[in-house]
């Protein structure tokens, strides 16, 4: 499970980049889905999002399952090339699989990398 | 040998019909804009279509073939009797606009129907229309929202439902734009009643559970979670999927359930999986009696000395309306009737015994071998891990390889709070021959994930396909049978 130690983390399994403002799945949740062959992202650039507003939905060969906005503040970009190439999000959660990116948004309140990763490991089993 | 596709089959000229020679005068199409320019229609005779899909259809699984036991479905035997009732020329060749006075047969035994789906779960009244699980729920969840409105009720828009859901129910709730609640489960696999303490507020509209869940659990702590539902202003939606295991054991009307649907295309023997309808009633208690579909099934004079009783329709008080042309799928319900006809009382009471002691002799024969998450006595379906220490073997791949075994494998990937899920439902209808050779596959199985993984990871070896790649069916969609070119402009 890569866990990269500059991220924080939601117990939903997003991610969150202060330093870029951009957000998305984690890989532990990828790696849980199995192949991933929809996304779609449900906010645009412009909207207000606040902590738990839906923001992507996505479809694997396992399940369906809706990410969350991990913070609140307003889209300034989605990724626009999730849709035509969902295998990002297995390939490369945390770069090209990024989702949405919000300005003006703080982690307060989410996981480091150190309590994610024991939160995965608690319900891997 | 792969059977070719109908098109492939197709020689230009080939006719299984020859017209008669046109006796009506030729006309031009007004406005061939609008046409395609071409229509690959299949070109071959009778005995090659016959053929053909006489072949697929020898590709088919179905339970008359063997044992089924895909979890939350029910897929019990369905008794050929019901076929030959539901034929019978007073229900094949009626019509129900005919007036009333020529159809009491089929009325009066819509009406008993009713009387007995109300007696088995203990509500106060009920509708035939829904056509099937999903739409009984959206039904029961409008008559949800019509009793709030009713009372001036108007800031309740949340929908309590646990993560073991079945995912029609959060679907329900949301097409009628309700807010979603998700209600964890606890460690024993109940719901978390610390969780639904703090959800429960005066924007509740109800609740929608399972009862026993999604995993084949009852859930133990199920007086005090109706109640805390009640206390907060809300109703209890009972998912009545599952109600093969409590047939003349419990009542969800008893238990405080407001309104509940029933599938007779699992509990009641009507076929599925492709050979629908189904059908989905709806029972409900007195406070949502008044808000049932119309028209529901009533007497509409007594019996007296010389004559039996009339039977007509009547329309509830408040009703939220029809749900379906007619009175749903009647079909459905004269097969469903006499099933019931046919076991009585006792005979129900008998099937959810042996439908829960078939799961738990399976569960206890296989929890040596597989992980069982919430390890205590199962109702009628069970769910356990496919996934072994040591090895990448997934559960779709023990499906897989059960197929080699020659059984249509459990429900995968479901409940979502589960690892690796195989959610297994028997069913009453299965000896103990047949349960035994199930549990023999998939412990031969479990060996085979030491000795020999990949002949799991690249099953099926048998079927006449072998593994599908279902990432690239599902990403690369082709859904016509020509190319969008050929289309007209």
């Amino acid at each position: 499970m890569n866990t990269p130690a500059n991220l924080k983390y939601t117990k939903s399994d997003e991610w969150f980049d202060a330093a870029s403002g951009k957000a998305g799945l984690t890989d532990f949740a990828q790696s849980q889905l199995s192949d991933i062959v929809f996304v779609e992202i449900l906010v645009s650039a412009g909207d207000k999002v606040e902590v738990g507003t839906p923001i992507a939905s996505v479809e694997s060969v396992k399940a369906a399952a809706e990410i969350y906005s991990p913070v609140a503040g307003k889209v300034t970009a989605v990724n626009g090339e999730l849709a035509g190439a969902p295998e990002t999000l297995n390939s490369d959660p945390f770069e090209a699989g990024w989702m949405i990116q919000v300005e003006g948004a703080d982690a307060a309140g989410m996981l480091d990398a150190a309590a994610y990763e024991k939160d995965c490991e608690g319900r891997a089993h | 040998m792969r059977e070719p596709t109908i098109f492939e089959l197709s020689s230009p000229g080939r006719t299984g019909v020859t017209f008669p020679v046109s006796d009506v005068p030729k006309f031009d199409l007004p406005d061939d804009a609008l046409l395609r320019k071409e229509l690959p229609i299949p070109e071959l005779a009778e005995v090659d279509v016959v053929r053909h899909y006489t072949h697929l259809s020898h590709y088919n699984y179905s339970v008359d073939e063997g044992f089924y036991p895909l979890g939350s479905c029910t897929m019990k035997y369905n008794p050929k009797i019901n076929e030959d009732t539901c034929r019978l020329p007073g229900f094949l060749f009626t019509h129900p606009l005919q007036p009333i006075e020529t159809i009491q047969g089929n009325l009066a035994l819509m009406f008993e129907m009713q009387e007995w789906l109300k007696e088995i779960s203990g509500f106060a009244a009920v509708t035939l229309q829904p056509a099937a699980g999903a739409h009984g729920e959206f039904t029961g969840v409008l008559m949800m929202r019509a009793y709030h409105k009713a009372r001036g009720d108007s800031k309740r828009i949340k929908m309590l439902i646990p993560d073991a859901a079945h995912g029609t129910n959060p679907a329900s709730a949301g097409m009628l734009g309700m807010e979603v609640v998700t209600i964890p489960s606890d460690a024993d696999g109940n719901v978390d009643l610390t969780a639904l303490k703090a959800a429960c507020d005066d924007r509740v509209v109800g609740m929608m559970l399972t009862n026993p869940n999604t995993l084949g659990l009852f859930d133990q702590h199920i007086v005090d979670v109706v109640k805390l539902v009640h206390d907060c202003g809300g109703l209890m939606y009972g998912d009545g999927a599952n109600l093969n295991a409590l047939l003349g054991i419990v009542r969800p009307g008893d238990l405080g359930f407001d309104v509940m649907h029933f599938n007779l295309h699992k509990t009641f023997a009507v076929p599925h999986g492709g050979g629908g309808p189904g059908s989905g009633p709806v029972g409900v208690s007195k406070r949502l009696a008044d808000f049932l579909p119309a028209p529901l099934i009533c007497i509409q004079e007594e019996a007296d000395e010389e004559n039996p009783p009339l039977y007509g329709y009547e329309t509830p008080k408040q009703t939220i309306g029809r749900m379906k042309a007619f009175h749903g799928h009647f079909g459905a319900i004269v097969r469903s009737y006499t099933y019931i006809a046919m076991h009585g009382p006792d005979g129900l009471k008998a099937i959810s015994q042996y439908a829960v002691l078939n799961a738990n002799y399976l569960m206890a024969r296989l929890k040596k071998y597989y992980r069982v998450p919430f390890d205590r006595i199962c109702m009628h379906e069970f769910v356990m891990e496919g996934r072994f220490e040591g090895t990448d073997i997934r559960a779709l791949d023990i499906s897989k390889r059960l197929m080699d075994y020659k059984f249509h494998p459990p429900t995968n990937y479901f409940p979502l709070i589960v690892h690796e899920a195989l959610m297994i439902e028997p069913t009453e209808t299965e000896n103990k021959q047949t349960l035994d050779s199930f549990t023999d596959a998939l412990i031969a199985i479990a060996g085979e994930a030491q000795t020999n993984p990949d002949i799991i990871k690249t099953a099926p070896h048998t079927t006449p396909f072998g593994r599908m790649d279902e990432v690239k069916a599902a990403r690369e969609l082709v859904l016509c049978c020509w190319l969008p070119e050929n289309l007209p402009d």
